[in-house]
């Protein structure tokens, strides 16, 4: 990657996280934590290396992804519609009533959303039918899915993981955003995931470990996952659940509670500055 | 009757599976370890490329399903009534139904017909699940005819659908050369003005006998098969309550949430009209030969006659 390159996907993540405070200021509700702990990958995906048209969002070919934490809808939400699936300026709908960017990701009315999600568990399974229909339909695309690590506490993921080895879907990339937080606290204290890494070889899959807001990383693992044939690979990835905004880091608080509007200037000068600060770099 | 021909609907939707396989390239077909009951072992011996074994985890076998639909592929999910639509209900609900997937799931071993498995297996409940989730097409099949009929419907319609088979072996009454089939369509099998019997899956057969007996002595009921309980032949119901006067509507299902309370609903609010329903009364099953339970929980062409005969007062 270039240093130009990197320079447009920090400023362009600086962007993302704009559009998860605006999104959830606007909706008075919604998830910023997982949302800004993703929202590295979010830009990554989307603007690096996801194969997808804008203009066409349901172009068959395309790269698929699935939001299984679903929750960080705002997050998706601010990485499409940077990268132009809708208007930038429609994000602080976000819930509204009769608003198309409902609370959790809708495949129906959102552009860009691959499949509607929201209840843990579920998204790596339809990505793992997305996988296998792939092979089988003879499709070059790949597929990548999200998920909370508090998320892996529900035991279809381990079906779903099981399946995935079962069926060699090499063409799957399952990232775990390990930001160590959940609803009710540390994810070690609720229902302890942990050893993630452990437990993921045990069921077959190709395992790399990444910091979660390091784009050379994300691009090694990505080229890794492309290069890998036989098993699928998961990315477990270290992160900082409330990344980019200073009271919204590590608190377990900010799981789901949006900013008010003193909390919202707070953000928003905090993500202008570090985006000021990307772009004299 | 010696030589009624018995075919379970189960079998004739592996049977039909297959014939529509070798039409259509875009149907595949996924099941939880249980092939060899729910018959999808049939496409799987026929097509074993497109048959996809999700081992016993029916939560993730629907949504993977779901993900599949989205590719553009027509998957049939198979496991017992129980656990498709009972265990992987919130699959199918948000996987399936809350995105409209095209994604066709054959529930077999339906109602307590499935026998000396007992009441964990015998699923009682799966019309009451599936009729409560927005778009979803629920049918249940009387014959072997109508089952086939049926499992070329769902392929052919775009969305959601929910279709119940039985284990045990049921006469074949409908003509197959001549029988037509649409979903949210009933039919009428024996005419009648007296009162209407409406049924579906395996108790439609007792309700023919049903009919026959009661004309014999004296009553004029009419005999309607639905097939589809959602979406309901409104026409049709409310035709025959019009008619009739009384229904008494019949299903292997338990009398909570299914075809009688289906058609309960439409009667109240476009055309009240005195229903009895014949299904299981809010209990559990329990272990035995299947037509030694049809009989004691009611389930039976006697038990019409006698609510038939009860309710116009002879």
């Amino acid at each position: 990657m270039t240093a130009t390159e990197k320079k447009q996907l920090m400023a362009t993540a600086c962007k993302v996280r704009m559009g998860v405070i605006e999104g959830t200021h606007g909706a008075k509700a919604g998830h910023p934590g997982g949302s800004l702990s993703a929202a590295d990958l979010f830009t990554y995906l989307y603007f690096k290396e996801l194969n997808i048209d804008p203009q066409v969002p349901k172009w068959e070919e395309r790269d698929r992804f699935v939001l299984s934490k679903g929750h960080t809808a705002p997050g998706l939400y601010a990485a499409l519609a940077n990268r132009g699936f809708f208007p930038v300026e429609d994000l602080p709908t976000l819930r509204h009533i009769d608003s198309y960017l409902q609370g959790h990701p809708n495949m129906n009315t959102v552009p860009g959303v691959d499949m509607s999600t929201g209840s843990l568990g579920q998204g790596i399974s339809a990505a793992c039918g997305m996988a296998l229909a792939a092979k089988h339909q003879g499709k070059a695309c790949r597929v990548y899915t999200l998920l909370g690590d508090g998320e892996i506490q529900e035991g279809q993921v381990w079906e779903a993981m099981m399946f995935a080895h079962h069926y060699k879907l090499d063409n799957l990339c399952a990232v775990i955003d390990n930001n160590g937080l959940q609803i009710d606290g540390r994810i070690d204290d609720v229902m302890s995931p942990y050893p993630i890494t452990d437990k993921l070889r045990a069921f077959g899959w190709n395992v790399v470990e990444i910091d979660g807001h390091n784009f050379d990383q994300m691009e090694t693992a990505f080229a890794q996952a492309r290069g890998t044939k036989g098993v699928p690979t998961a990315i477990v990835m270290k992160t900082l659940k409330g990344k980019g905004v200073s009271y919204m880091e590590g608190q377990a608080g900010w799981h789901g509670k949006a900013p008010n509007d003193e909390e919202y200037n707070i953000a928003m000068d905090e993500l202008r500055a570090q985006l000021a600060e990307v772009e004299a770099m | 009757m010696a030589d009624v021909k018995k075919i379970a609907t189960r079998d004739s939707y592996g049977a039909a599976l297959a014939a529509l396989g070798a039409e259509h390239e875009d149907l595949i077909v996924f099941d939880a370890d249980l092939a060899g009951a729910t018959k999808t072992g049939t496409f799987r011996k026929a097509f074993p490329q497109r048959h996809f074994n999700c081992g016993i985890a029916e939560g993730n076998m629907i949504a993977v399903a779901a993900g599949a639909a989205s590719m553009g592929l027509v998957p049939f999910a198979s496991s017992f009534a129980m656990f498709a639509a009972g265990r992987a209900f919130e699959q199918v609900r948000n996987s399936i139904g809350y995105p409209h997937l095209n994604v066709k799931i054959g529930a077999t071993h339906g109602g307590i017909s499935v026998g000396e498995d007992g009441a964990s297996h015998q699923c009682c409940e799966d019309f009451a699940l599936m009729r409560s989730i927005p778009g979803m097409v629920v049918m249940a099949p009387a014959d072997d005819v109508e089952a086939k009929a049926a499992v070329k419907a769902a392929y052919e319609h775009q969305g959601p659908v929910y279709l119940r088979f039985g284990r045990l072996a049921v006469p074949v009454f409908h003509d197959e050369a001549s029988f037509k089939f649409e979903i949210g369509k009933g039919e009428v099998l024996q005419d009648g003005s007296d009162v209407a019997i409406i049924a579906n899956g395996l108790l439609v057969n007792e309700a023919i006998e049903a009919g026959k007996a009661l004309k014999e002595a004296g009553i004029s009921a009419r005999v309607i098969n639905l097939c589809t309980i959602k979406p309901l032949d409104e026409e049709l119901v409310l035709k025959a309550a019009k008619e009739c006067g009384k229904v008494i509507t019949c299903e292997e299902h338990s009398v909570i949430g299914g075809l009688g309370e289906a058609v309960c609903a439409l009667l109240s609010e476009k055309c009240p009209t005195p229903v009895r329903r014949i299904g299981v009364n809010d209990e559990f099953g329990h272990s035995g030969p299947a037509a030694a339970l049809l009989k004691q929980f009611g389930l039976s062409a006697e038990h019409i006659v006698e609510v038939a005969k009860d309710f116009c007062g002879k």
